[in-house]
């Protein structure tokens, strides 16, 4: 049994149109997603496809106009409000984007500790420090004190707690040299090898390669493939969606092949498969129906022309 | 998409989305306001002179809220009171709140001599006390509306102007102001397109929060004598001088005046939240 | 014709200084790459060139930058973070006609579509904005275009369109560009010239 089991996911968001008239706006549609205790799935994908939604709606820290459908399963029990709170900042844990969501007024060891906290988590806390090479002064300092790859690092520990089962980072490398993405990564790696659950969301496709088992390819609110990390190597030609090829070749290693068009928006009510219109094997089926999920060669796809 | 059910947040549909609320409320206000204002302009003023034969009458229904220690009828006092009230008040509020954001912009978009300036007239007013300065402007104006009005926006623009140059200037460091000179923008294009839209919440708070500290200062200044004439009912009058006969048990010299005001001050205060909710980024869609 | 900064310093109030006496031109129809490790001052640079802040030290030299610094400026800045360059309260429209009025043909070239122009920013992605930011930076009298880790924040289809209308666009009107970025591969892929900052 998967530890988190996102299952038929919607989000909808609520939106004025003129005047009092509201409507609703569908951003994400029919998302599955599982994943197990130790492996690290990473979520890629356009801005804007929908992938911080899903961890957002996940944590349950969706903006107040937004509905949610489906079900999202932790440790097969339904997540509800009551569950999550329980268990958020304690066996889930989200790595945020960046230093601005810590309190810039207050020491940065002081804001890791959660009201949650044990004294058994607090010494594990300062051992922590020690793991990342942090150093004791670095309690100490404010977050605007923090250089980069410190706070990458300081982030993360707020993560790497033994009793963390899950582990969402949202966006963790963007900007980061090099070297500190090797880092940052090299943490996750650790922590999924000690039996956390990683959903690693970014946009770079290379550092989710270098560490995830499964990557899930996110396109206008829905995940149009989850594949073998592994198949993304060479001309992509073991991937199963255009996108997902698309997407690969399009990196600057790769070829640096744009494709024409924009994600779709969403909100449109649009038929048949999302990416048809961008699509060079797109035929008549593929704007009329939305293929359903189905598995191929280990990995699951929604194309009709996928083998 | 009918079929959403909602998983944990637990929101039922509302009947009412914040822009009909905010309307609703806009209206509301509205209708006070004028009801009090054409209340006044109805009732003239036979109501106000002294009749002694008809002291101290509990509400009836020739005299609504009653009468007073000089027979004078409370529901004519209240509803001049009220409007007198409410028109100093908006009118220095309003008044303040100009001066405020003029201030506040030119000290952010004018270079770092005339924030120095602006600056420096901010602490000099706040320095004097408000009472101070209020009874000298009324003084120089001589009483009556119009000293109370310019005293009130003469003084109550500091602390607002200092909230508004403080945001200004943490608008003038934003990507979106930076790109906007590199287009070409001049600083006055950048004060009125950019800043002054984003400004507007604090204004509208401003005004909210000044204006009943306008009217007390105007019962206060008028309790000095040198304010409006004692003949004429401002609410801060009323209510001061009710205290007194409180304790001989005649309830409504104070609870229908304070009612009234307690009325009109709660219908903008809604009013306020309602349209800060609306400029909300974060709100828009509810 | 050239952008050339000469012998800049910068340093944040008594701190160590990230650069000293650094100098750079950047001709006409040239790309530069600038890279180098987070926190080197690359994106300092990047604004004291822009003349979003004056240099402690040395000058920026731009042809036709009024002296005070009012007016439309021929060295526009793309930043990292699209959604922080637009005002969060306009409508696109109002925000792509700022500094000049883009013909529909750069519009279409960028893929900026005609349903975008009557959002607000919050009702775009990332890369929607991105496409904006740069259409509206790429007014007539643009010659030179500082790329601040323009698609850090996108993904590699955006990033690889972006680019290619960029490119196309700078060659056409000899725009130079100095492009901002850690991305090793990115930089190799598209740079005339690659400088090492740090």
């Amino acid at each position: 049994m998967p530890l988190l089991e996102v299952q038929q996911l919607s989000i909808a968001f609520q939106q004025y149109t003129k005047g009092s008239r509201q409507q609703m706006v569908t951003v994400m549609e029919e998302l599955d997603l599982a994943i197990n205790e130790g492996e690290i799935v990473a979520v890629v994908g356009a801005s804007g496809s929908g992938k911080s939604l899903l961890a957002h709606a996940i944590m349950g820290i969706l903006p107040a106009n937004a509905y949610i459908s489906g079900s999202i399963r932790y440790n097969g029990e339904q997540l509800d409000e009551a569950k999550l709170k329980s268990l958020r900042g304690s066996e889930i844990a989200l790595v945020p984007q960046s230093v601005s969501y810590l309190n810039p007024l207050i020491r940065v060891g002081k804001q890791l500790q959660t009201n949650k906290d044990s004294i058994e988590q607090h010494s594990e806390r300062k051992g922590l420090f020690e793991r990342f090479r942090l150093g004791e002064h670095v309690a100490r300092l404010f977050p605007f004190q923090l250089s980069g790859g410190m706070a990458r690092k300081v982030l993360v520990s707020t993560a790497a707690l033994s009793r963390t089962r899950l582990i969402i980072a949202d966006e963790p490398t963007p900007g980061m040299h090099p070297d500190d993405v090797a880092e940052a990564l090299k943490q996750f790696k650790q922590l999924a090898a000690e039996g956390c659950a990683v959903l690693l969301i970014t946009h770079d496709i290379e550092a989710a390669i270098r560490i995830a088992d499964k990557v899930a390819v996110c396109y206008a609110g829905s995940i149009i493939e989850i594949a073998p990390a592994s198949d993304f190597s060479g001309a992509g030609n073991e991937l199963r969606h255009p996108y997902s090829q698309a997407l690969w070749r399009a990196l600057p290693q790769n070829g640096f092949i744009p494709i024409s068009g924009t994600q779709p928006s969403m909100g449109l009510g649009l038929q048949g498969c999302l990416f048809a219109d961008r699509c060079n094997r797109a035929v008549d089926a593929c704007k009329v129906s939305r293929q359903e999920s189905r598995q191929i060669r280990s990995g699951i796809v929604r194309c009709m022309h996928a083998t | 998409m009918n079929r959403t059910s909602t998983l944990y947040h637990d929101r039922r549909h509302r009947r009412w989305n914040e822009r009909s609320r905010t309307f609703i409320s806009a209206i509301l206000a509205l209708i006070l306001l004028a009801s009090i204002g054409i209340g006044s302009w109805l009732l003239g003023s036979s109501g106000l002179s002294v009749q002694l034969e008809n002291r101290n009458l509990a509400p009836s229904f020739l005299h609504l809220f009653g009468t007073d220690w000089l027979g004078r009828d409370m529901l004519s006092r209240t509803v001049k009171g009220l409007w007198l009230s409410i028109r100093v008040g908006l009118l220095g509020a309003a008044c303040s709140v100009i001066i405020a954001a003029a201030m506040g912009l030119m000290a952010a978009t004018l270079g770092q001599t005339a924030d120095r300036i602006i600056s420096w007239l901010i602490d000099v007013f706040l320095s004097v006390p408000h009472l101070v300065m209020l009874i000298l402007i009324a003084f120089v104006c001589g009483g009556g509306l119009k000293g109370i009005a310019i005293g009130i926006m003469l003084t109550h623009w500091p602390s607002l102007a200092r909230i508004i140059r403080a945001e200004a200037l943490q608008l003038m460091s934003t990507d979106y102001v930076l790109v906007a000179r590199k287009l070409g923008s001049s600083r006055f294009t950048i004060a009125m397109r950019h800043l002054a839209p984003h400004l507007l919440p604090q204004l509208l708070v401003g005004l909210l929060v000044l204006f009943p500290h306008a009217v007390l200062h105007e019962a206060a200044i008028t309790f000095l004598g040198l304010g409006m004439s004692p003949h004429q009912p401002a609410i801060g009058i009323i209510l001061s001088e009710s205290m007194r006969y409180l304790s001989t048990g005649m309830w409504w010299l104070a609870v229908f005046p304070g009612l009234g005001l307690l009325l009109t001050v709660r219908a903008f205060d809604k009013l306020g939240n309602h349209l800060r909710q609306l400029v909300d980024p974060r709100h828009t869609h509810l | 014709m050239q952008l050339e900064g000469r012998a800049l310093s910068w340093r944040y109030g008594n701190g160590p200084w990230l650069f000293q006496n650094y100098s750079i031109t950047i001709q006409p129809g040239e790309v530069v790459g600038l890279i180098g490790p987070s926190g080197c001052g690359k994106t300092t640079l990047g604004r004291l060139l822009a003349g979003y802040s004056k240099p402690l030290t040395g000058e920026v030299k731009v042809p036709g930058r009024a002296r005070n610094h009012t007016g439309y400026d021929p060295v526009q800045l793309i930043f990292q973070h699209p959604e922080r360059a637009v005002n969060p309260r306009w409508r696109m429209a109002k925000t792509l006609t700022e500094g000049w009025s883009p013909d529909t043909e750069l519009l279409e070239s960028l893929g900026i579509k005609e349903e975008w122009l009557q959002r607000y920013p919050n009702e775009l992605s990332g890369g929607e904005l991105q496409r904006c930011c740069i259409a509206r930076a790429l007014g007539p009298n643009t010659q030179f275009l500082i790329a601040d880790e323009m698609t850090t924040m996108l993904d590699a289809v955006t990033q690889a369109q972006i680019w290619h209308t960029v490119l196309h666009h700078a060659s056409v009107r000899q725009i130079g560009l100095l492009v901002i970025s850690h991305d090793h591969a990115l930089v190799s892929r598209i740079c005339t010239r690659t400088l090492t900052f740090g």
